[in-house]
């Protein structure tokens, strides 16, 4: 039995990453799951969320925007519409866009237009979630 | 013969010209490697995403999905990308003669066809035609981005599919309610340009929809039996399915945009390379014309001394 997982990531601009891990945690559609080598095959669909893989002692934090996740004994391979490692985020962009994003739902809220309510409040979220997990970077 | 000055004028101009196409040479190709790396860089999504498409098809057998199944009807949509802007050689007269070809085959064999066109080129060369347009897109190339295929890829499905919120489908039968709205296809086929490399562009013709999933060619990466599903099979087909057209169409832009770029630098690396012969060419007959001039002018002085003695 392998003892080592290939993780793969994939978005539609990059390969963001194809590397062996010990540990994968995801956003799915019914929460979080964790997959460890060996786990049952599954096809899932990925949420807004914050994903993570261990590798020895160290693990990686990314942020993830939809997707799927398709998982086998020994593999996990992710088709995210984005994802972002810890270290590439922008902090100041992800503040400057909370801002922004809290600003519009507000003016949204005064008109009551749902659509606006809801963009607002997905990059709301989407900004909030950068600036966590870009804070956590790397934890060892 | 042309005199001096006219040669003189000749150069000029074909030197002038030669200063252009050198620009857009140099321009194509900086703009080439920037398309080549997207395409690069987007062919992994769009392999790993058809991958676990067709594992998951193979899987779910019993399944049927709009999107999956054969129709049989005798309506088809032809998506036809060309480039918006031209000096690129060959490259936009070789896909619209290939896909005049296919739709010519294409009722030949009795079926209905629709033309969808992205490019501006595309669309001017079916208008001059006479032929009806189903829909088109100019001002894409030069800055592709998923949302733009995003849009493109829920219209053709919408247009496939049919199912309008507003009707629901129709309980006699589907067949009767198609056969109301003329727009409808039973199949999609993607005509363009794949980038080989910048020398060679190749025109392609894929079967868009239905979708039809390969066989997956390693057996051990298929894992039959227990496999799980969240939420469930149907659910995530459902939004699996059209994923897929969109990511055909954002990687069949890449490719276009690719090979657009590889064909505008060939032929204007061509062109320069003429303007350099026809220089070299006027420029000798500029020389045999001046050298022709001096001798006559010399025999005329000589023989103007030769009357006076």
């Amino acid at each position: 039995m392998a003892n080592k997982l290939l993780l793969e990531i994939v978005t539609p601009y990059r390969l963001v990453m194809s590397e062996e891990v010990d540990e994968v945690v995801a956003p799915g559609h019914e929460g979080e799951f964790g997959v460890l080598p060996g786990h049952t095959p599954f096809l899932t669909i990925l949420k807004l969320g914050k994903m993570s893989y261990r590798k020895g002692n160290e693990k990686w934090f990314l942020v993830l925007n939809w997707g799927y996740a398709e998982v086998g004994p020994d593999k996990v391979v992710i088709l995210a519409e984005g994802c972002e490692r810890a270290e590439e985020i922008d902090i100041e962009r992800a503040l400057a866009a909370k801002k922004r994003a809290e600003e519009r739902l507000a003016q949204a809220e005064r008109k009551a237009e749902e659509i606006d309510i809801e963009r607002a409040r997905a990059s709301l979220m989407r900004a909030l979630l950068r600036i966590e997990v870009a804070q956590k970077k790397k934890l060892t | 013969m042309p005199t001096l000055r006219d040669i003189k004028r000749r150069i000029t101009s074909i030197k002038s010209t030669q200063q252009i196409t050198k620009a857009m040479k140099m321009v194509a190709a900086s703009k080439l490697r920037r398309a080549q790396e997207r395409i690069f860089e987007a062919r992994p999504y769009a392999n790993k995403m058809f991958a676990v498409l067709s594992s998951l098809a193979m899987r779910a057998k019993g399944e049927e999905h709009s999107l999956l199944a054969k129709r049989g009807g005798l309506k088809t949509e032809v998506l036809v990308i060309t480039s918006d802007r031209g000096l690129c050689g060959a490259l936009n007269a070789n896909i619209l003669k290939k896909a005049s070809e296919f739709i010519k085959e294409k009722k030949k064999d009795n079926y209905e066809v629709s033309i969808n066109v992205i490019g501006r080129k595309g669309r001017d060369f079916f208008r001059r035609r006479n032929i009806p347009l189903r829909k088109t897109r100019v001002g894409l190339s030069g800055k592709v981005i998923y949302s733009n295929a995003q849009e493109i890829a829920m219209e053709i499905v919408k247009n496939y599919t049919a199912e309008d919120p507003t009707h629901p489908k129709d309980p006699v039968g589907d067949s009767t309610h198609r056969a109301d709205r003329e727009e409808l296809s039973d199949e999609v086929h993607l005509v363009y340009n794949e980038f080989k490399s910048a020398m060679q562009q190749r025109v392609v013709i894929e079967k868009l929809l239905p979708i039809e999933p390969q066989k997956v060619e390693k057996e051990e990466e298929v894992y039959y039996g227990e496999f799980l599903y969240e939420p469930s099979a149907p659910e995530v087909l459902d939004t699996l399915l059209p994923k897929h057209i969109e990511v055909q169409i954002f990687r069949a832009l890449l490719e276009s945009e690719a090979s657009e770029q590889g064909a505008r630098m060939t032929a204007m690396d061509n062109a320069t390379r003429n303007a350099k012969d026809m220089i070299e060419k006027l420029t000798l007959q500029y020389n045999k014309a001046r050298q022709a001039s001096i001798t006559k002018e010399l025999m005329e002085v000589v023989g103007g001394a030769e009357a006076l003695k």
